[in-house]
This record gives structure tokens, C-alpha cells and sequence, in this order.
């Protein structure tokens, strides 16, 4: 296939992927759920990253593509344990229960 | 390009599993299939040690903590759920015109168009992580890569913060 092709699919595939977890984040309604979406989208661009160091022939991609992946596994481990704290806090999941640093 | 279709027909198919299936346990286990299609994608890509790393962490790693998560966090749900036609419309909506923007915008730009990669090299990158710069010979000539040392200690640093950071904002306050 024509590598510029090529590229174009992968792009499209990924903004796919990425508006598929734009709807995950708009509709759910508990934290985890909102999570697993923004796992979704941070995958997508990650996908765009290696795509574009393909495509140019350079390994830079992959290794932000690296850097990407580690930091949404730290942002994912604490934002699981906030999860964890608003569980005991509020009984409930649902992110519009916790409102109370709303003026 | 068979490979490319099945591929991307299975991110996105599984995608939308994760996102549409009530039970958040099954939302977890549908993101797993996605995270391992996005590692076979990554190998199409020509980034084995990517691959590798994707399925160690993500499919290992996240996909472990986030069902530990929602098992402790798991409450039956009370009543029937509602319809929320209002609620997916809107995110439809959104994301479709989102999809429309971007997609527009790929298909009219110029996309860079050099040599593919054409092998894996996991050894290149773990000099790109650890290097103030790195020479590459490339098609006879040599071309010098900026290495990303800082930013890879700098990771360590966040990854630390982070750890604690878990550690102390998931521990009972009561306990203490």
C-alpha cells in the first residue's frame, strides 16, 4: 500500500477510536467509566504518534508514544484511588453526586 | 491491508463495546480486547517493543487495577436505569462532529510521505530514552537524533508522585 495511504487510514482509524472515547466520557456517568473512556482516547493518540514516526521513518514517535503510555498509567493509578475515596465518601460512583466544592 | 481491516474493525468494534455496555466489569474486559488490537496494530507499525510493553502494562497492569477498582467500589444499582436518549444523542452529536472536523482535516492535508520504517529497532529507542543524542545512519548517510534523557527522568520523578500520591489519597483517613 502507498505509505501516505497508509498513514491516512491509520489516522482515520485512530480519530475513530479517539471520538468513540469522546462519547464514553460525554455519557458516562460513573468516575471508573470515565476512566476507561479517557483510556480510550489516550490509546488513539498514541496510535497517532507511532503512525506518524512510521510514516517518516523516524523512532521518535514510538518513544513519546513510550512517554504517553507511562503517565497515563500514573494518572490511572491515582485516579483510581480518588475513585476509591469517593466511594467511601459520597456511598455512589456518580460523579454528579460530588458536588460539594460547588459554590 | 487484510491485516490493516481486521485490525481496525476490532479496535473500533471493541471500542464501542466499552463504551456502550452497562456493567462496568464488562466495560473493563471489552478495553482489555482493545488494548491488545492496539498492541497487534502497534506491531503493524513496525513498534515490537511497544507491542510488548502495551500488553505488559496496559492488558497486565491497568486492566488488573481497574477490575480491583470497580470490585471495591461495586454497588448494586437501585431501580431500573433510565433511558438516557437525551444524554447519547448529545454525545453522538459531539463526537460525530468531532469525527467530521478531524477526519475533513486528514483527508485535506498534506501527510509527510519519506521511507516507512521498515524494521523494528527496540535497541535505537532505549538509546533515544538514555542519550543526549544518538547518530543514526540512515540511507548512507548519518543523521543525529535528539536523545530524551531529561524527559525520561522526569517521568521517574512523576512516576514516583504518582505512586505516593495513590498511596495517600486512597488510604482511610479514620485508619491514620
Amino acid at each position: 500500500m502507498n505509505p501516505s495511504v497508509e498513514l491516512q487510514a491509520w489516522l482515520l482509524l485512530s480519530a475513530a477510536l479517539f471520538s468513540t472515547g469522546l462519547f464514553g466520557v460525554l455519557t458516562r456517568k460513573s468516575a471508573i467509566g470515565l476512566l476507561i473512556a479517557i483510556e480510550l482516547m489516550v490509546n488513539a493518540v498514541n496510535i497517532n504518534f507511532v503512525a506518524f514516526g512510521f510514516a517518516r521513518g523516524d523512532h521518535t514517535g514510538q518513544v513519546i508514544a513510550l512517554f504517553g503510555i507511562a503517565l497515563t498509567v500514573a494518572e490511572v493509578a491515582v485516579g483510581l484511588a480518588l475513585a476509591i475515596q469517593m466511594s467511601r465518601n459520597f456511598r455512589s460512583l456518580e460523579i454528579d453526586q460530588a458536588q460539594e466544592l460547588n459554590g | 491491508m487484510i491485516a490493516f481491516t481486521v485490525t481496525g474493525i476490532m479496535l473500533l468494534a471493541s471500542a464501542v463495546m466499552v463504551v456502550t455496555t452497562r456493567d462496568l466489569v464488562r466495560a473493563v474486559l471489552w478495553l482489555a480486547v482493545t488494548l491488545v488490537f492496539t498492541a497487534i496494530a502497534f506491531i503493524q507499525l513496525r513498534a515490537d517493543m511497544l507491542a510488548a510493553i502495551q500488553i505488559m502494562l496496559y492488558t497486565g497492569g491497568v486492566i488488573t487495577l481497574m477490575l480491583f477498582a470497580v470490585l471495591l467500589t461495586w454497588r448494586r444499582a437501585e431501580g431500573k436505569p433510565q433511558i438516557e436518549i437525551i444524554e447519547w444523542a448529545r454525545g453522538i452529536l459531539a463526537a460525530g462532529s468531532f469525527l467530521a472536523l478531524i477526519g475533513s482535516a486528514i483527508l485535506r492535508s498534506d501527510l509527510p510521505s519519506g521511507p516507512p520504517l521498515s524494521e523494528s529497532n527496540s535497541a535505537l529507542i532505549g538509546e533515544l530514552f538514555l542519550r543526549d543524542s544518538v547518530a543514526v545512519e540512515h540511507a548512507g548517510a548519518t543523521t543525529e537524533l535528539q536523545g530524551h534523557i531529561l524527559a525520561f527522568e522526569a517521568l521517574s520523578v512523576i512516576l514516583l508522585a504518582a505512586m505516593i500520591g495513590a498511596i495517600v489519597i486512597a488510604r482511610r483517613r479514620d485508619a491514620a
